[in-house]
């Protein structure tokens, strides 16, 4: 029982409507982000931070985009890589075209670019649904491809291709481009993720959110109930694209430095939806647990065996990785589609009313 | 006991008193394909009272609350609803003229929980914009608690405080349609159509919901339309009857006239149940 909201009363409907209306929780809150805020920044190795924590919290930002499509209104994309290709390219263009602006107002505008494509890929999802509307943002995605290879004006007819990050500073500090150092990459990252995903968790508990899981649970009854499909679904597609479309530029600008169009492809399309999909649909958390499950397994996976002296080759670490995911993803599929937020949820119930089992 | 503050969505229209007609079909005509759901039905529902339609399976009484509430097109035939003549419309509109309804297989956000569900009931009356949304303070904040409040209202009127924070998927069959006719009723309606609410009830489930029917009535003066196959509930709660067979209409009257009508006796024997 040390988890527990007895003896807590809520005094009012917006006490009850809190994020955290636990205390448990909100300490918990508080502990995590000074972990994220201090010990990772003090005690992380240089290798942890630029290499496990600076992905995972972008990927976790691109799964929190699709969760709000795929979760929270029901609508299936595939086109998560070319979505997050946009915001790079619109950011890299934007910064290079204005290099007086600050650097992350780019990278929070650029989400707008991915907003607008997503509604203009999002328009046929009034008539179609499931895998036909699967098929149509695979569309998108080959199509967002080939342009990022065909039209150089995106970048800038650079002869390899690639685009790259700029060296831009923050408050003196520089935050981008090549010289950057990890620590400060990672704290614009997280910032930039808190701040977003509190935004996300307004949305989907507000009458929006609602919204959209109306038309994913019963499309007929929201209608009838007065909501207007075609906005609606067009708007889970904006706020998940902007979403996406952020994480693609954090992508570059925070992670890689230098990109090309191939790193937008199909794969990384389907490595969001693995996280959606075993980190939960429709929950925010689940996008974290999803997140950081698969961007750390490979890492375990081949560091966990070294510890005990034993020496892994390289392609034997990614073939278990994936059938580890793929084992992952069929089990969740099938037993508990809610994932580990599911998981999370029962055990919090079941420390709850600890050491009793009901 | 709920006080409902009228937010002005009928602001334009004239209100209707008690006994004028609210809503009349005159001659609709339905078919899917070869099946005639409807044929040529008439009749007519008045502000405040509790309409029943009743019939054998199959019978149309679906089909015809859809073709109200402007989900089904008739091919022929005319509705006049508040004293206009209603053109085709998108299923989206009903609600906006205050028309609620739940359904025969229940059809509630599976998802969300019973408070989620009754809230989303109300989701044609929250308007904020996407921008105070996104940060939920200030007007959206005050306008989700202001809907909360009538919310609550109706999960004590329904009695079903215990199952607030329940998802509706675990609920027992009699609860969910508890909870429908709760999310019905959060939209405020003028006309509301229930169809089937009390199938597959117990008795004592089918008299309370009787009461919480007959109580909406009461208090908020809502019009109901009501399809039911259980009799005794028919002539107990319902003020005019109009009994359909093979999508034909066959009787219209009071309970006791309908009872008595010799085709009506002949439907239902006619059709074993
Ligand atoms: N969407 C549809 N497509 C094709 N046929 C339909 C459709 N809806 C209803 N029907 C047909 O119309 C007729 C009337 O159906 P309806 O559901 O209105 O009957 P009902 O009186 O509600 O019956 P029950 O008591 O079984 O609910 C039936 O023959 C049915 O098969
Ligand atoms: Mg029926």
């Amino acid at each position: 029982m040390f988890y527990r909201e007895a003896g807590q009363f809520k005094t009012g409907y917006a006490d009850d409507m809190a994020v955290f209306p636990i205390r448990q929780d909100r300490i918990g809150i508080a502990v995590i982000l000074a972990i994220a805020y201090l010990a990772v920044p003090m005690f992380g190795s240089p290798f942890f931070v630029s290499t496990i924590m600076i992905p995972m919290l972008i990927l976790t930002m691109a799964a929190i985009g699709l969760n709000i499509l795929t979760g929270y209104a029901g609508l299936i994309s595939l086109g998560t890589g070319a979505f997050m290709g946009v915001g790079a390219y619109a950011c890299f263009k934007l910064a290079t075209a204005f290099p007086d602006v600050n650097v992350l107002v780019w990278v929070l505008a650029s989400g707008f670019f991915s907003a607008a494509i997503g509604v203009v890929f999002g328009l046929p999802s009034l008539r179609i649904k499931g895998l036909y509307l699967a098929v149509a943002t695979l569309a998108a995605q080959f199509f967002l491809q080939w342009c990022f290879v065909r039209i150089g004006w995106l970048t800038n007819y650079s002869s390899s291709g690639s685009i790259e990050a700029a060296r831009r500073s923050l408050f003196g500090v520089q935050i981008t481009g090549p010289g950057a150092s990890e620590t400060a990459r990672y704290l614009c990252v997280l910032t930039l993720l808190v701040a977003l995903t509190w935004i996300a968790s307004n949305i989907v508990r507000g009458r929006i959110g609602r919204k959209w899981m109306m038309v994913r649970d019963m499309d007929i009854a929201a209608e009838l109930m007065g909501v207007r499909l075609l906005p609606t679904k067009l708007l889970a597609f904006a706020v998940s694209s902007y979403f996406c479309g952020v994480a693609g530029a954090m992508l570059l600008f925070f992670h890689y430095g230098s990109m090309e169009s191939i790193a937008f492809n199909i794969e990384l399309s389907f490595q969001v939806l693995f996280m959606v999909i075993i980190g939960g649909l429709g929950s925010l958390i689940g996008s974290y647990l999803g997140a950081g499950f698969i961007a750390a397994l490979p890492v375990v996976i081949k560091f966990a065996p070294q510890i005990l002296g034993i020496e892994l080759p390289s392609a034997v670490v990614d073939q278990v990785t994936v059938m580890i995911i793929g084992g992952l993803i069929i089990f969740f599929l099938i037993v508990e589609p809610h994932g580990f937020a599911r998981l999370w949820q029962i055990g919090k119930q079941k420390l709850r009313v600890w050491p009793f089992p009901y | 006991m709920m006080a409902f503050v009228d937010t002005g969505r009928r602001a334009g229209p004239k209100p209707i008193a008690a006994g004028e007609v609210l809503l009349e079909v005159e001659g609709i005509s339905l078919a899917f394909g070869g099946v005639k759901a409807l044929n040529s039905i008439s009749f007519d529902i008045r502000k405040g009272e509790v309409r029943a339609i009743i019939g054998p399976n199959g019978a149309g009484k679906t089909s015809m609350l859809n073709v109200i509430n402007g989900f089904y097109h008739p091919q022929h035939g005319r509705i006049t609803y508040r004293g206009e003549v209603r053109r085709r419309q998108r299923p989206d509109t009903a609600a906006q003229q205050g028309i609620s309804r739940t359904f025969q297989n229940v059809a509630l956000f599976k998802g969300l929980t019973t408070l989620e569900n009754i809230m989303a009931g109300r989701a044609l009356k929250m308007n904020v914009g996407f921008f105070w949304q996104c940060l939920r303070v200030g007007p959206a904040l005050n306008e989700e608690i202001a809907h909360r409040r009538k919310v609550e209202e109706i999960i004590d009127f329904l009695e079903i405080e215990h199952i607030r924070k329940v998802p509706v998927g675990k609920l027992p069959y009699g609860l969910k349609k508890r909870v429908e006719l709760g999310r019905a009723l959060a939209q405020e309606p003028e006309l509301l159509l229930l169809d089937e609410p009390m199938a597959g009830m117990n008795l004592e489930e089918k008299e309370d919901m009787s009461r919480f029917i007959l109580d909406v009535r009461e208090q908020f003066g809502t019009t109901i339309a009501l399809i039911e196959h259980d009799m005794g509930v028919v002539m107990d709660i319902s003020d005019r009857v109009v009994v359909l067979d093979y999508g034909r209409k066959i009787a219209d009257g009071t309970p006791d006239e309908v009872q008595k009508n010799q085709d009506v006796i002949d439907a239902y024997l006619g059709v074993q149940h």
